[in-house]
């Protein structure tokens, strides 16, 4: 490989670490609250509101349900209104927190099912509110476990941003694309998909690792 | 004198798609001040449900539940949390933070009721303390024994200085001898304290140990309420007798002999009954259950024996039994 395409590579990797990073950071800005919402409304939940759980599972369901290459395209104009360019790692980060959230949303929800009724009852009694309730006692007590969560959902918008190369984002997908697909360089092809397997499996492993850590 | 809580006619029904279902039905009752009030019955018979419309956690259908006074259902939510605070709750499976150590459970209640953290930290060591558990502040949940997750409950229960504490099942999980730590612990608590305590409970065991009064719930309906010990001595409810006579299965020698029970309470230990009996009517009984202590040389417990087969033979066991101050009762053969 030329000089050109490993300082190229180098470079992929921080566009494909920037856009992770900040799309996770986003997606988790709104999928938290909303897996929280999603729980809290939910049948014999503590906030239960039927209409608000149905219309906001219908979105999340919605969104999940599209392939995420499509929505990608599908959001063009709205990320070029947000960023001024629908091209580049920037732009990328648009369609990969709408994408993410959903995800999140869902993945929370989970995590804060498997917290124990008791402990939401023993926190009714002492008198809490509801609010109260979610975040002094719901949150901290799925913490390992919205951890574990957090990293397969890090490596799911790492493995799309390598998707959104398609449409001229930057990063590791892009290389891949360009110089593996279109040129046939299948080393490149090939040092691309290597380090992005690493990238994903330090992912796992640093959640998996916290989220032991953290379990008490 | 107030009653801590007052319940009339209190009813609670479920509606399960279409079918209803009665897990209370006119529940009548008053749980005085200071006292330790027992509620007992088989799994299923609405205790726990019982227990929870005490602090709302369950809403009546109808009927009232007051606390000191204060009729909670009409109650705000605002208000309700501010009654709640006064009443802690313990619990079966202890329902402790297993993310946050010891320290930080106990304190939970006093942050809720907007106590500042050092003061609420220096009270969380005093409950601590009380239950027997300042050296494990800095532990988790995870690290302690079933009787010391039940303490750390109890400690964090009493922290906010509540006016009652309810016990749902407290002892279950728990082996023999914890129990035993446990339920000493609440009947220190409830005198050096004054705690008015409920316990909810299936097993009479508990009852016996530490409750003043009780009330048997039979499929919803409240069968019986009294002092533990004019239960214990004469039953009047079918699910009482079932509650109070020994439970493990005893094996009468004719298929269709007639059995009683008879109670001890407080006739003196050392009287050889059975050996009177003999001496004075010649009669002999084939004791099939006995289960007596002597508490500071009286005499607690009962035993269920067989009677001899002619009418007039059993007539006399039993006369000369109520003669002696025993309290004698048939025991129905299943």
């Amino acid at each position: 490989m030329s000089g050109y395409i490993v300082e190229t590579i180098q470079k992929g990797i921080l566009e494909t670490v920037e856009m992770t990073f900040f799309a996770s950071v986003f997606a988790y800005l709104f999928g938290l609250p909303l897996g929280v919402l999603l729980y809290a409304t939910s049948e014999g939940g503590i906030l239960e509101n039927r209409p608000v759980n149905f219309i906001t599972g219908l979105l999340v369901n919605i969104c999940r349900s599209l392939p995420f290459l499509i929505l990608l395209v599908l959001l063009i104009p709205f990320t070029r209104f947000l960023t001024g360019s629908s091209i580049g790692t920037t732009a990328s980060i648009v369609p990969l927190t709408i994408g993410a959230i959903p995800i999140v949303a869902r993945m929370v929800e989970s995590s804060l099912n498997e917290v124990s009724p008791g402990i939401i009852e023993a926190a009714a009694s002492m008198g809490a509110s509801p609010l109260y309730i979610i975040i002094h006692f719901i949150l901290p007590e799925a913490a390992p476990s919205l951890l574990l969560g957090g990293a397969i959902n890090i490596a799911t918008v790492l493995g799309y941003s390598a998707m959104a190369g398609v449409i001229g984002g930057g990063g590791l997908g892009a290389i891949a694309l360009q110089y593996g697909y279109y040129r046939y360089q299948k080393d490149v092809l090939w040092t691309t998909v290597t380090i992005l397997v690493i990238m994903v499996m330090l992912i796992q492993e640093a959640g998996s690792l916290i989220s032991k850590k953290t379990r008490k | 004198m107030q009653p801590v809580f007052k319940l009339e006619n209190v009813t609670k029904t479920y509606n399960n798609s279409g079918s209803t279902f009665t897990a209370l039905k006119d529940i009548n009752l008053e749980i005085e001040e200071g006292e330790i009030f027992g509620i007992i019955g088989m799994s299923g018979a609405g205790k726990s449900t019982l227990v929870r419309t005490l602090n709302r956690l369950e809403e009546v259908s109808s009927g009232s539940v007051s606390f000191y006074g204060q009729e909670l259902k009409g109650l705000k939510d605002p208000e309700i949390r501010r009654v709640r605070q006064q009443i802690a709750m313990i619990f079966q499976s202890f329902n402790l933070l297993n993310q946050r150590n010891v320290l930080n459970n106990v304190m939970q209640p006093l942050r809720i009721a907007g106590v500042r953290k050092g003061e609420g930290r220096e009270k969380a060591l005093e409950m601590l303390k009380v239950v027997g558990l300042e050296e494990k502040k800095n532990e988790y949940p995870s690290r302690l024994s079933g009787g010391q997750r039940q303490r750390v409950a109890i400690a964090r229960a009493l922290a906010a200085d509540p006016r009652v504490l309810l016990c749902d099942e407290a002892t279950s999980a728990l082996d023999p001898k914890m129990t035993g730590e446990i339920l000493d612990l609440l009947k220190e608590i409830n005198v050096t304290r004054k705690l008015t305590i409920v316990i909810i409970t299936h097993e009479m065991s508990v009852v016996e140990r530490i409750c003043d009064r009780v009330a048997i719930i039979d499929e919803g309906r409240l069968a019986e309420v009294g002092e533990v010990k004019e239960i214990f001595r004469a039953p009047r409810s079918a699910a009482a007798r079932k509650l109070v006579f020994p439970s493990n299965p005893f094996d009468p020698s004719g298929k269709d002999s007639r059995l009683i029970r008879v109670a001890f309470d407080g006739q003196a230990a050392s009287r050889p009954f059975i050996a009177e009996l003999v001496e004075k009517t010649g009669k002999k009984v084939n004791i099939l259950s006995a289960n007596t202590k002597s508490v500071g040389g009286i005499g607690y417990g009962q035993m269920v024996m067989e009677l001899p087969k002619a009418p007039e033979d059993q007539n006399t066991v039993i006369e000369f039994f109520r003669d002696s101050g025993l309290n004698v009762q048939e025991v129905e053969r299943e």
